[in-house]
């Protein structure tokens, strides 16, 4: 353990303002792509779903 | 306007032959007879180049010692955009007349064709820009000793601009803005250029040898005239057929 | 089968495994690097976003050669499945270089008192996001999806050729401009346990990359068989004259994510 406390470890040694915030929008950026791929596969799901339901209207 | 036909009657016969020599020439010839009645089109990137430089230093200062030390920079941005704004019209007219529609039919090998009329766009852009420079870097206050060393690196490298502009032309010439899209996807590819270009010129500068960046220059054009012309074809024939 | 209702299959079987092998490897190198990693003797603290700093980078760059595979082999093979690879890696691999631009900037600060630098790597970083950047909107500028899948394969191409000059360029100006300054990657050599999590997280973004692409490849298939009878029988919507048996079979054989 490179830290004494739990607090020391959020201080980052006065650094915590540059770590956190490369280490945040990292995580927020990866965990955006996973989210924003889910909605798509859901958009495109309900999209086939309702093209399909357009076509046996018709037929 | 009149437009010629893509391979004059005259040279017609040699160019089905499969002598690609001709064609390529009447490639060629054909582009710049057509270039040169349009005067008004064939100053533009001149006047554009010469209104630059002439807004930087109402941007920056007078200062005449400031100047020169921007001056390599300054001359070498603005004639990269100039070429730029040149870009959007080499395939224009020729794909909405069909013309480059016969020129992908020839028999002849469409890359070398392609050469053809990057070549001809060089002599009417890159090269004028080049025989201008000087006089525009002693507007800058660009020691006199440069002006060799600017008017060859402009005149190598404006050609390399010319073969790697030419891919994202023919990439763009079938969307109706291509403009903005052709400058963000042909810049980046330009930054080598641009970096020994005004290397070499600043170097001359600062009295140090700049045959070295020449070199370097020469060494991409080389590159680009080997493998360019490859991506202008296939280019051209997605934006042609697609 | 068709080869993309084959991938779609397959994929579905390997994709657990990448997803836990990736967060295995990212929680243990995230809490080794975060907490456990000896500070560093010149950069005190600040020297921890490394740890996501270089696996992004290394990332987008892998992620660019990705692109430049997918080109030749949708190109000479007309592979269509390659070009939907490319499609769903693109974006990944501008974020990655977007991701390592910004903690390259915020780790300049501590390093070197300012946020941007014309350092050599961060300016081929961000000519390197153009390239993404310009690779992505030509794709979507045409009308016809083919058109553009060939205009962003060729683009690709010409990009892989120039990364390498542009990167031995940029190298040259930035020595000529600003000589002996500190640079990101080039770090004394590091202690084992500073290493090792540093390891892990680059294997663990693999992973996440390949797992990501994996899943948004699949979301780009169905997008594209949307018509298929294959991907209608695996979303349950069962035409009248399929026999519901078969669906199920399908079904069964691939489990959704």
């Amino acid at each position: 353990m490179a830290f004494t406390s739990v607090a020391d470890f959020f201080a980052m040694g006065g650094h915590a303002v540059y770590v956190w915030s490369a280490w945040g929008l990292t995580t927020a950026g990866l965990m955006g792509l996973v989210i924003s791929t889910r909605l798509s596969r859901r958009a495109v799901e309900a999209d086939i779903r309702r093209r399909v339901r357009r076509e046996r209207s018709h037929s | 306007m009149r437009r010629e036909p893509l391979i004059p009657l005259a040279e017609s016969n040699a160019a089905s032959t499969g002598s690609l020599g001709a064609a390529m020439a009447a490639t060629l010839t054909r582009d710049l007879r057509q270039a040169l009645r349009r005067r008004s089109e064939l100053i533009n990137p001149l006047a554009f180049f010469a209104l630059v430089i002439t807004l930087f230093p109402l941007g920056i200062s007078p200062d005449k010692a400031l100047l020169a030390t921007l001056a390599p920079g300054l001359v070498w941005v603005a004639a990269l955009l100039a070429t730029l704004l040149s870009l959007d019209g080499l395939f224009r007219q020729d794909f909405d007349d069909g013309s480059l529609e016969q020129l992908l039919l020839t028999p002849q090998p469409l890359p070398l064709l392609v050469l053809a009329k990057v070549v001809g766009h060089w002599l009417l852009t890159g090269l004028p820009l080049a025989l201008m420079a000087p006089l525009l870097g002693v507007m800058l206050g660009l020691p006199s000793a440069a002006f060799g060393v600017l008017m060859a690196s402009l005149a190598l490298g404006s050609m390399s601009l010319s073969l790697i502009g030419a891919i994202g032309a023919a990439l763009t010439v079938g969307l109706r803005r291509g403009g903005v899209l052709l400058s963000l996807i042909i810049l980046p590819l330009y930054i080598p250029v641009l970096i020994f270009g005004a290397g070499a010129v600043q170097s001359a500068v600062a009295g140090l040898p700049s045959l070295p960046h020449l070199a370097i220059l020469g060494a991409m054009l080389a590159l680009a005239l080997l493998l360019a012309p490859l991506a202008i074809a296939a280019g051209l024939r997605l934006s042609v057929n697609g | 089968m068709s080869a993309p209702a084959t991938f779609f299959a397959a994929s579905s079987r390997w994709l657990p495994w990448l997803w836990s092998l990736a967060i295995i490897m990212l929680l243990i190198g995230s809490v080794w690097g975060l907490a456990f990693a000896p500070a560093d003797y010149q950069q005190g603290n600040s020297f921890r976003i490394i740890y996501v700093h270089v696996p992004a980078a290394i990332l987008a760059q892998s992620c660019f050669m990705l692109l430049a595979a997918c080109a030749v082999i949708f190109l000479v093979w007309k592979i269509k499945l390659a070009d939907m690879v490319a499609t769903a890696a693109a974006p990944i691999g501008a974020l990655m270089t977007a991701l390592a631009l910004f903690s390259g900037s915020v780790w300049g600060i501590p390093t070197w008192g300012t946020w941007w630098i014309w350092d050599a790597r961060l300016t081929s970083m961000l000519i390197q996001l153009f390239l993404y950047l310009g690779v992505i909107v030509l794709r979507g500028a045409f009308a016809s999806r083919d058109s553009g899948s060939r205009a962003a394969s060729i683009l690709a191409l010409v990009g892989m050729v120039n990364i390498p000059i542009i990167k031995y360029s940029v190298d040259w100006w930035s020595t000529l401009h600003q000589p002996a300054t500190f640079t990101l990657s080039e770090a004394p050599p590091m202690p084992a346990s500073m290493w090792i999590p540093l390891l892990l997280m680059v294997m663990g973004f693999y992973a996440f990359f390949t797992a990501l692409v994996l899943m948004r490849t699949r979301v780009e298939v169905l997008r594209r068989e949307s018509a298929k009878q294959w991907v209608r029988l695996l979303l349950n919507i069962v035409p009248e004259r399929a026999s519901s048996v078969h669906a199920a079979s399908v079904q069964a054989k691939d489990e959704r994510h």
